[in-house]
This record gives C-alpha cells, sequence and structure tokens, in this order.
C-alpha cells in the first residue's frame, strides 16, 4: 500500500458498491479502499436468499467474497457499522461507533429497505420484510415453530418468500391490494396463469384485500382488512416494495428525491460523492434489481479509473421468478394501450402464454409464461429497440421453418456492446465471456462458468452465453459446443452406452481411454455415470467400483453434513416387527445414535452414527440394508389394504413387501420410489412415486413418472393390469426399460417426459414379446445383486479401508 | 522460528487402496490420506476448504483432482488448491514413501496444536 494513494470509501458493503469495487480492481484503479456495511455478513448475493429460504442454499453457499478476499485485496473492512453522516468539509465519514475515516472519494451504495406498511400492529414481534440474511433466518426460525403464515404483498418478493414457506412446511396466505399478481410485471392473463400454478404448489391467496392492522398482543395473531374480515396468521412477511435507503445521504445534505439524484456519471450533488445500486434515483428513476447495478457500476468504475466511458443512460429491466417449476418472464412495457399492436399466443392445454408488444413496429416489451426458452432472445429485442420483421416473427413465435435462427441470433448478440451485462447475477460483461472463449480457448458453457461465474446463479442467462459462444467460435461451434455427459466428453449417454457395448469396454478406465476423455480419470459427475452404464450393460461381469461411487453409496450409509453416517435398515413395505423394533432400539442405545427418525417412505433413519462404528452397527442389527443412500428402489411405501381397511379391495401391505423384496439393491439411474395402495383412496399417495400401484375390484391400475421433490410432478396413468403377475411384469419392464434408456441422475420424472408416455407404453404394452425380454433381463440382472452390508462385513481389508481410522 | 517438522508413519503402502481415501489421526491433526491411479500419496487435513468444512477422505478422486464429497468442490491434491470457480486452499502436507512405509510430516507447531 503506498501512502500517496487516493482513498476510496465504500458506504454499503451491498451487490452494488462492491460490484463496483471489482471492476475498479480489474481496471487497476489505483485507490487505497476502505468498505463500511451495517450488515455483519461479508459480501453476499442477495438475489439467492430466495433459495435459501427454499432450502436449496445454504448462507454460506451466497456468500460472494468472503474476508479473505478483501484480505488479498487490500481492502479495509468494516462489518456491523452504519455510516451516519459524510462531512464535505473535513472530507470525513462519520460512522455510529464514533469512527471517522478521511475519504478523497466515496461512493454511496447503501441500497433500500423493506417497506413497513404505516398500519398499527405493524412493529409487533412476528413481523418481518424480506431483505437479508437476518430477515431470511427470522422467516427459518419461525418456520420451525409456527404454522401459519401471511404473506403481504404479491410481488416477486412475496412470492418468493410464500413459496419458500411453503416449502419450509408452512400454511402460508399471499395477501395482496389487486386482483393480479405481480401486476407490475405481467399483465391480467400471465398473472392469473401464475396464480394458478402458485396454488397448484400449495401457496394460498387472499385477492383485493387491504390489510389495515396488525393483531395480537406483543406478537401478531393475524391480519384485519379494509372490508373488516380478517385473517389468522402466527407470522407476517411485508414485502410490499421496497424504499430507498437515504437517510444518509439527506443527514448530509446530498440532494435526495425518491432516491439519491445523481447524474450520468453516477455523481451526486455534493463534490467526490457518488451513487449506485438501488439507492440512487437516475432520470427518475430507481432500480430494483441488479442488472442496472451492474451497469451503473461499470460506468462508475471506469470513470473513478480514468478510463473514456459513454455515461450511463438507464436500463431495461426484465425479471424472472425464482421458483422451481414456475416459469415467468417480463421485459419492457407489458400493459397494452391503443398505440401497442399485440402479437399473443396462448396455449391452455400446454399452459404456457407469450406476448410480444409493438408501437410503431418496434419491439418494445415481452411477457412469457410457462416456456421461458426465449426470454433471453426477447429481453435484447426490447432493449436494443428491434424493428418487427418477418424473420424475427418466426424466430420468436416459433413458426420459422427455415432453420436460420442461429445466424440471426448470432447477428444480435453481434449488435450488443462489449460492457452489456449478460449476467445479472453474477455482473459478468459480453466482453469477458468473449475474452474467455478467445484467450483461454473454452467452448462450452461449463468451461465459462467456471471461469466468469456467468450462468452460476439462476440460470437465465444460459441461451444468451451460448449465443456469444456460437457467434465467437462460428462453425466451429457446432461440434464443439455440443454438450456430452459432462466437460470431459462431448458425448452424450446415447452414444458413450453405444460405444461401451460396440467396442465390448469394461471399465471406466478404458471408456475414459478408449473415447479420449479430456481428464483422464473423468470427474466426480462422470465417472459414476460410466460405472453405473456399465454395471447396467454387463450385469454379471462388471466389478462396480467402489472409487467410482458417491461417498454414501461407497459406504453404504448416508453422510451428513458433520460426518456422521445415516444407517437406515430395510422394513419390506413399512412393516416391521416388535422383534426388529426391540433390536434396532437396543443398537441404537449401544451406538449412542442422535435421532430416530420415520421417514417419508415409512422406514426408520438412525441418525448420527460414528464413522468407525458404521460396521458394528450393521452387524449387530443383522438386517438387510434399506439402501437409503443408493441409486435403487429406496421404498415401497403402502397403505394398511384388504388386510384391515374397510375400503381396501387389494393386499397392499402384502404386494408392497413382494415388490420391496424382488427389485432391492438394484442400480438404477437414479433414486427410486414406488407405493402400493389398496383401493383408489391412494392413501400412500402413488402419484408422486416412480412407480404407483393402485388396487381396484378388479385388479390394479398402474402409475408413472410421479415425483414429490424439488420438480414435482403427478404421475401419469400408465395402465391397468387384473392379475398379480401382470403387475409385476409391467413393473419389470417399465422400470428396465428405465434403466437401460434412462441418463444417470435423471429421474423417471424427467424420463418420462423425454421419452413421452405413449412411446414407452408401445414398447412395453404393444408387445408382449419385448415386455417379457424386458422382464427377463431384470430378473436376469437381479439375480446377480448381494447385500452391501454382509459384502462388506466379510471383506476385511475394505472395511478396514473405508471405516477404520487409524491413530499414529 | 522453530524449523523442525515431525515425520509420522501413517501405515504401509499397501494398506492404501487406490483412489479411495483413509482417514489417519496423526498427533492433533486429522489427515486423509490418498493414493492416486499412479501410485503417488497425498495427505490433506481431513477438513474441506468450503465454509461448511465437513470430511475430505470420502471424496472422488480423478487423477491429482480431488471431488469434495459434501460440496462438489474440485481441490488440487498437490497443493491444495480449490479450483475456479470455487476458492479456498485444503491443507496439505508432504508425504513420503520409505521402504514400503508412508511417512508424513507435519511441522511441529501443527503437530502440536
Ligand atoms: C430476497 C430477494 C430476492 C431478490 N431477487 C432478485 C432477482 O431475482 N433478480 C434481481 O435482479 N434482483 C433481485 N433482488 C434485488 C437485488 O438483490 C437488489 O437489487 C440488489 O441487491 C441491490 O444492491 P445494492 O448494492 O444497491 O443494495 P444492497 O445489496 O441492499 O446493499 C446495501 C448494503 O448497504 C448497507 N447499508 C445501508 N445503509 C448503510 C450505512 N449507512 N452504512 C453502512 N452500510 C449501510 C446495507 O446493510 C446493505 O448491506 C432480490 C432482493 C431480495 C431481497
Ligand atoms: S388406499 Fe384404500 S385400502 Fe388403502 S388404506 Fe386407503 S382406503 Fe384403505
Ligand atoms: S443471470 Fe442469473 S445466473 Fe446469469
Amino acid at each position: 500500500m503506498t501512502a500517496n494513494r487516493e482513498k476510496l470509501v465504500l458506504i454499503g458493503n451491498g451487490m452494488a458498491g462492491v460490484g463496483t469495487i471489482e471492476q475498479i480492481l480489474k481496471l487497476g484503479g489505483a485507490y487505497d479502499i476502505t468498505i463500511i456495511g451495517s450488515e455483519p455478513h461479508p459480501n453476499y448475493n442477495r438475489i439467492m436468499l430466495s433459495y435459501v429460504l427454499e432450502g436449496s442454499k445454504t448462507i454460506e453457499d451466497i456468500i460472494l467474497n468472503d474476508r479473505q478476499w478483501y484480505e488479498d485485496n487490500n481492502i479495509t473492512l468494516h462489518t456491523g457499522t452504519t455510516v451516519i453522516r459524510i462531512d464535505e468539509q473535513t472530507r470525513q465519514v462519520i460512522t455510529d461507533n464514533g469512527q471517522a475515516v478521511h475519504y478523497d472519494k466515496v461512493i454511496i451504495a447503501t441500497g433500500s429497505n423493506s417497506f413497513i406498511l404505516p398500519v398499527p400492529g405493524s412493529l409487533k414481534d412476528g413481523v418481518v420484510g424480506f431483505r437479508d440474511i437476518a430477515d431470511c433466518d427470522a422467516m427459518l426460525a419461525a418456520a420451525k415453530q409456527y404454522r401459519t403464515a401471511a404473506v403481504i404483498g404479491g410481488g416477486l418478493l412475496g412470492l418468493e418468500a410464500a413459496k419458500g414457506l411453503v416449502n419450509l412446511g408452512m400454511d402460508v396466505t399471499v395477501v395482496h391490494l389487486l386482483e393480479d399478481l405481480m401486476e407490475r410485471q405481467l399483465d391480467r392473463t400471465a398473472s392469473s396463469m401464475l396464480q394458478a400454478e402458485l396454488a397448484r404448489q400449495g401457496v394460498k391467496f387472499a385477492m383485493g384485500k387491504q390489510t389495515v392492522e396488525l393483531t395480537g398482543e406483543k406478537r401478531v395473531t393475524g391480519l384485519r382488512f379494509s372490508d373488516g374480515s380478517e385473517l389468522p396468521a402466527e407470522f407476517v412477511v411485508m414485502a410490499v416494495g421496497i424504499k430507498p435507503n437515504v437517510q444518509l445521504a439527506k443527514d448530509s445534505g446530498i440532494e435526495v428525491n425518491r432516491g439519491i439524484v445523481v447524474n450520468d456519471y453516477l455523481q451526486t450533488s455534493m463534490a467526490n460523492v457518488y451513487s449506485v445500486g438501488e439507492c440512487t434515483e437516475h432520470r427518475g428513476t430507481c432500480y430494483g434489481l441488479v442488472a442496472p447495478l451492474f451497469e451503473q457500476g461499470m460506468v462508475l468504475a471506469k470513470h473513478l479509473s480514468g478510463v473514456q466511458t459513454p455515461g450511463y443512460e438507464g436500463s431495461v429491466v426484465a425479471t424472472k421468478l425464482k421458483i422451481s417449476g414456475v416459469d415467468v418472464f417480463s421485459a419492457g412495457e407489458f400493459t397494452e394501450t391503443a398505440e401497442h399492436t399485440v402479437i399473443s399466443a396462448k396455449d391452455e392445454w400446454k399452459r404456457t402464454y407469450k406476448k410480444i408488444l409493438l408501437k410503431n413496429n418496434i419491439i418494445v416489451g415481452a411477457v412469457l409464461f410457462g416456456d421461458v426458452t426465449e426470454a433471453a432472445s426477447l429481453q435484447k429485442l426490447v432493449k436494443q429497440g428491434t424493428e418487427m420483421t418477418d424473420e424475427i416473427y418466426g424466430e420468436v413465435m416459433g413458426t420459422g421453418c427455415c432453420g436460420g435462427g442461429g445466424a440471426k441470433k448470432g447477428l444480435s448478440v453481434e449488435a450488443m456492446a462489449d460492457e452489456e451485462i449478460v449476467c445479472g447475477c453474477n455482473g459478468v460483461t459480453k466482453k469477458a465471456i468473449v475474452d474467455a472463449v478467445t484467450e483461454n480457448g473454452f467452448t462450452t458453457v461449463d468451461e465459462i462458468k467456471a471461469c466468469t461465474g456467468a450462468t452460476r446463479s439462476c440460470g437465465g442467462c444460459k441461451p444468451v452465453v451460448e449465443q456469444i459462444l456460437q457467434f465467437v467460435l462460428g462453425d466451429s461451434f457446432q461440434q464443439s459446443a455440443k454438450q456430452g455427459i459432462c466437460s470431459c466428453t462431448p458425448l452424450s449417454r446415447d452414444e458413450i452406452v453405444a460405444e461401451i457395448t460396440a467396442k465390448g469396454l469394461k471399465t471406466t478406465k478404458e471408456v475414459m481411454h478408449v473415447l479420449d476423455w479430456k481428464q483422464s480419470e473423468g470427474c466426480s459427475k462422470c465417472r459414476p455415470a460410466v460405472n453405473y452404464y456399465l454395471g447396467m450393460i454387463y450385469p454379471d461381469t462388471h466389478e462396480d467400483e467402489k472409487e467410482s461411487r458417491f461417498v454414501n453409496e461407497r459406504m453404504s450409509a448416508n453422510i451428513q453434513k458433520d460426518g456422521t453416517y445415516t444407517v437406515v435398515p430395510r422394513m419390506y413395505g413399512g412393516v416391521t416387527t416388535p422383534e426388529d423394533l426391540k433390536r434396532i432400539a437396543d443398537v441404537s442405545l449401544k451406538y449412542d445414535v442422535k435421532v430416530v427418525k420415520v421417514t417419508g417412505g415409512q422406514r426408520l433413519d438412525l441418525i448420527g452414527v460414528k464413522k468407525e462404528d458404521v460396521p458394528k452397527v450393521w452387524e449387530e442389527l443383522d438386517m438387510p440394508s434399506g439402501y437409503a443412500y443408493a441409486k435403487s428402489l429406496r421404498t415401497v411405501k403402502t397403505c394398511v389394504g384388504s388386510q384391515f381397511c374397510r375400503f381396501g379391495t387389494q393386499d397392499s401391505m402384502g404386494m408392497g413387501a413382494m415388490l420391496e423384496r424382488k427389485y432391492e439393491r438394484l442400480d438404477m439411474p437414479a433414486k427410486f420410489k414406488m407405493a402400493v395402495n389398496g383401493c383408489p383412496r391412494n392413501c400412500a399417495e402413488s402419484c408422486t412415486k416412480d412407480i404407483g400401484i393402485v388396487g381396484n375390484d378388479g385388479g390394479w391400475e398402474v402409475f408413472i413418472g410421479g415425483n414429490g421433490g424439488i420438480k414435482p410432478r403427478i404421475a401419469d396413468a400408465f395402465c391397468k393390469v387384473r392379475t398379480d403377475e401382470e403387475l409385476v411384469e409391467v413393473c419389470s419392464a417399465v422400470m428396465q426399460y428405465y434403466r437401460e434408456t434412462g441418463n444417470y441422475l435423471e429421474r423417471t420424472s424427467e424420463w418420462v417426459e423425454r421419452m413421452g408416455l405413449e412411446h414407452i407404453q408401445n414398447v412395453i404394452l404393444g408387445s408382449d414379446d419385448n415386455r417379457k425380454e424386458l422382464a427377463a433381463r431384470i430378473d436376469f440382472a437381479l439375480a446377480q445383486v448381494s447385500d452391501p452390508w454382509k459384502k462388506m462385513l466379510d471383506d476385511n481389508s475394505t472395511r478396514t479401508a473405508l471405516f477404520e481410522q487409524t491413530r499414529v | 522460528m522453530e524449523l523442525s517438522n515431525r515425520e509420522y508413519a501413517v501405515g504401509a503402502a499397501d494398506d492404501f487402496m487406490l483412489q479411495i481415501g483413509r482417514v489417519v489421526n496423526a498427533g492433533e491433526v486429522e489427515l486423509a490420506i490418498f493414493r492416486t491411479s499412479d501410485g503417488a500419496f497425498y495427505a490433506v487435513e481431513n477438513h474441506s476448504p468450503h465454509p461448511k468444512g465437513g470430511p475430505l477422505a470420502e471424496g472422488i478422486v480423478s487423477g491429482y483432482y480431488l471431488y469434495d464429497p459434501l460440496h462438489d468442490w474440485k481441490i488440487d491434491l498437490r497443493t491444495g488448491e480449490v479450483q475456479a470457480p470455487d476458492r479456498g486452499q485444503a491443507v496439505v502436507h508432504p508425504v513420503v514413501v520409505e521402504d514400503g512405509v508412508v511417512k508424513v510430516s507435519l511441522p511441529a507447531a501443527v503437530a502440536r496444536l
């Protein structure tokens, strides 16, 4: 650090501010940098709080720059510190803990605060906004303790919060002032489709309701609306909007309107003081999304680094809702007026909707629902104010046939400015991607992701990244861009399987060598996949490769986050005996199991077994492995059925136990779940299983492709059969066909959609021979399997190598 | 500064399966020892540099790289360096094999830690 460098102070350790600093560092701007932020955390990706709430990411996962980064870049960081004033006279920034930091330049990037409705009761306990990690923690904690929640506000944030709370098991009602959700981004049609989809996913709605009071004593107990009606709620999230955080600027005498007023170079009314991000008002607009903030940051960084740049001219914003299974997109103008020419297509069967608005034949806005593949191109067309032509119409409305789409898309990326942000989540510009391709010779989206971070978060920018690749690489793109099963190979699953069979390849090593893998021993994606394909092709001779197995399968137990393991014994059809229960209890006590939990598949989890104890626990349980860790049949869930239930027409417990015994242990492309019900009341929930079976008076009904996980899907009716033998044959054939054609890690829900239900029906039901051959092949494979616990206990050296901990 | 390293014999080379990690406690340090397919040995402290931590021994080994079992971070066994786009460093220690015995040397300070 040199003493004569200028001192740059950033106020606000959020996305816009730190994004600007990152750019300044890249441009080699010579400053002594100090960052002061109110939150106790280093810089994190605020957008991804929705994923933290939803449960697919943790707080640690969303940290953008850890403390080491600040150190590595010689940045002085003060967290948990709030700036209260900028003193222009002494050129000092004053903090709430009495420090004064000298500056030559200041960037204000204080973001916004959640807008809290000014109604009585809004300060009660149990009322939060959705803005930062603290809010997110409060929601996670509330979900553990309470059941009913209300989310006020049916915009982007409110809906993401609501879905997150539903995922956490709460009963959630979204309260919205208007009749349409996301009315600032969507038109009425898209909005009602969105509401229907979210309702399907378990979110409740109270539309057209104005909240006038939050009831309760110290803690909130409910909402009262202007029409006098009430809604009970033990927890309330306010997501009605954001308020630029301008207090500090105001107190320092800087010009403030709704936000801190800046010119095209992000200069505020005070000399040497700049402002970027949500706290900023530029040409009358305050933005609440990241892409514009990065664009502002880019201009400011150049300006502060002495690099020539045109000023910032405002941004076109586009929105994508981050809720799995709900695809909506909107860009530019979306409500039609008399001035607009409207192109629209609504498909009620596929539940998709597309609308493009033109003004004087210029594309000014677009809305998509259900299928957002065109989002990236539309966003660009809107941004560039492109004129509608026959070609573009054909391309975006999907009626074009002459296949020239690629070249034209290439043209539109060509027109894109170098500095334009392609990946809004991670602030990656077109130039950064082009450089990654030209300087490092990268040819795949995965490589670009690894190098620049683009496509890493919401994935919305992937199509544009692909188009840029295509544009830069030209003809060579066709071959190189072909996506293989991972970045080690351009080959697809089908090609690999075909090569293995044609060339008689026997081990993963051989496959990778002969098929010219880029990384000679593969990676954590392809090694387990190839090991599976080999086992599927050569069920009797392939020697399973433990070193290519994911930890859980290698150890035949589930690893937990603290490095202990969960052991799950089989309980065929969800049935156990008092003797077995007693043994489970004894072993759990002896080995100090932390928690015994009933699983969703009707078994007992013994959670928290120390690694060295795992073999002993198996030995003493002396029960078959429940394969809770495996890509194979997990459980067959059953109801009580005709043995005990007054409605039951079929013996579901018996059938479930039989099926579980028959198919246990066999490797499949992904985990596999079944259920058997004694009658159409469906108490064991067949509709969310890979194979669901429902008994009826004359026999059984078979459903396939259901899933209750992160991408829920209701199973499709596959066929009806009369006898138990037919049922087993159909199940065998479906499972074997899935084994033979499924991509590794592809659940049947995705497989059914990829292959087509009708196609699978044709293969299995259309030809008796086919079905019988498939069933015979699975029987052959099943004859080869054995219990891994027994095997491991007999194999001293493997057991020692895997489980024992030596002390020296 | 005290420079003396302390050497720990962690086992016979044959005790280690190719590409399958093994946990050894040396003094107060928990190590994950790996033997790559070319027979070379590497010792890494059995703690992932990922902010959430967790063990490393059960990861998938490919060439000189280890894929962290809980978070799938790609770590260079030779340097401990986490590969982009992730960032961080696992702690590695030098290993030698003498007369079929695998020896890891730990800095004295670490050994006592
Ligand atoms: C749950 C959620 C989901 C979102 N999803 C999306 C999305 O999908 N797409 C999208 O584009 N955008 C999304 N956003 C919006 C996006 O996160 C914001 O636009 C962006 O983070 C704003 O960046 P910023 O730097 O202006 O403000 P912030 O990231 O809010 O940073 C401001 C920081 O300044 C600190 N601060 C404030 N005052 C002071 C002071 N006086 N002294 C010191 N520090 C101070 C604050 O504590 C805060 O840490 C989402 C936001 C949330 C909350
Ligand atoms: S599905 Fe039918 S048979 Fe089974 S428990 Fe429910 S009502 Fe009874
Ligand atoms: S825009 Fe979200 S990952 Fe790129």
